[in-house]
């Protein structure tokens, strides 16, 4: 059987120079749109969304040098990962908090329908320790009489000693 | 500072053409009164501590200066997530320690410069410096000339500072022992890095800020 032409050794395509000069100053641009809005969408949700929630693994440091295209390509891609994962982190955070605010109304209006709940101010988006909890008025007569409200707590709790 | 004002670095044609925009200034300056942190410094190092708060390098990332070398890091193969930028690696020894002050004039001028404009700057003992610092691509076989005889070697590629003997910093990394600032240095040589998207008045006041603390 005679070979007429073997697909599997097809050589590289071929780029010019000038070419591959433009496509990496375009790779260089988009890096540099996709770390301001990592940044823009870490700083959003801070401090429930660090760098670590969205970081794709631990990048080997090379020094700094000239990158090429392939290279410049990896960076890009995993930069966009990374963006990504920012905005699933944060469109989950966002559902938490508004669930999270809905189930403090449905508190408020009607405790008793949720005795006992508790709802730490975090999940609202809130900053501090404290947490919303539904309990009887006036301890063991509100419970037996069903008298039940909504308590701020407040304060984080003292460090332990040393 | 003695000596005129910042002037122009070279930066080697093909790192130009690759990452326009990046350049380097540098400035000559004469060490008076000492190798100790004067009192003025040390008070100016404090004030502009207490003015940095957590909050500060939260939002730091997404200042322009810092910003931008955050962008040029990616752009030269460094995740400024695990090797962090210069003024993010400092924010995060202010908040550790609690000061910025270190004792040593050298170091706290550079650190005065760097956390006011966010504009790193290497200084060099000018003697040590052969002819002008370049940025360049590292060359087959050379080396970071250590104290003791000694050599890293660095990689071929690597973008360095360079004076006419050889490499005598790793960009934004270490610095070659036998170049830096000691006891009996008379006179340094402040070279700032300045990536693309840093005005040129930060760059200048950086080094105007380094040079007023190594200045009596």
């Amino acid at each position: 059987m005679v070979v007429l032409a073997d697909s599997t050794r097809l050589a590289p395509p071929v780029v010019a120079p000038a070419d591959e000069r433009a496509a990496r100053r375009t790779l260089r641009a988009q890096i540099a749109r996709l770390e301001r809005e990592l940044g823009a969408a870490v700083l959003a949700a801070f401090p429930h969304v660090t760098d670590a929630d969205v970081q794709a693994r631990a990048a080997a440091v090379h020094g700094p040098r000239l990158l090429g295209l392939g290279e410049l390509e990896r960076v890009r891609d995993e930069l966009a990962e990374r963006v990504r994962r920012a905005h699933v982190v944060v469109a989950r955070r966002a559902e938490l908090e508004a669930d999270s605010r809905a189930l403090l109304e449905e508190m408020l209006r009607d405790p008793a329908r949720h005795r006992h709940v508790r709802l730490p101010l975090a999940d609202l988006g809130e900053h501090g320790c404290g947490a919303y909890l539904v309990r009887p008025r006036l301890g063991i007569v509100g419970r037996c009489m069903g008298w039940w409200q909504v308590k701020l707590s407040s304060g984080c709790p003292r460090p332990a000693p040393a | 500072m003695s000596g005129d004002d910042p002037r122009e670095g070279l930066v080697d044609a093909a790192v130009l053409d690759e990452l326009p925009g990046l350049r380097l200034r540098w400035a000559l300056v004469a060490v008076e009164g000492g190798h100790k942190t004067p009192r003025g410094l040390r008070l100016r190092l404090e004030d502009v501590s207490t003015r940095f708060r957590g909050a500060n390098a939260i939002q730091l990332r997404t200042r322009p200066v810092p910003h931008a070398y955050r962008v040029f890091f990616r752009q030269v193969g460094l995740d400024p997530d695990v090797e962090r930028t210069p003024v993010e690696q400092l924010a995060v020894e202010r908040l550790i320690r609690g000061e910025l002050h270190t004792g040593d004039r050298f170091t706290d001028a550079l650190v005065l410069g760097l956390l006011e404009t966010g504009v790193p700057i290497v200084a060099f003992d000018e003697a040590a410096l052969e002819g002008e610092v370049t940025l360049r691509a590292a060359r087959a076989g050379e080396t970071l000339p250590a104290e003791g005889g000694y050599a890293h070697d660095v990689p071929r590629g690597r973008l360095v500072l360079a004076d006419g003997a050889g490499p005598v910093a790793v960009l934004f990394g270490r610095r070659s022992s036998a170049h830096g600032p000691h006891r009996r240095t008379a006179a340094v040589r402040l070279v700032a890095i300045a990536v693309p998207g840093v005005p040129e008045v930060h760059v200048d006041e950086a080094l105007w800020l380094a040079a007023e603390g190594l200045g009596r």
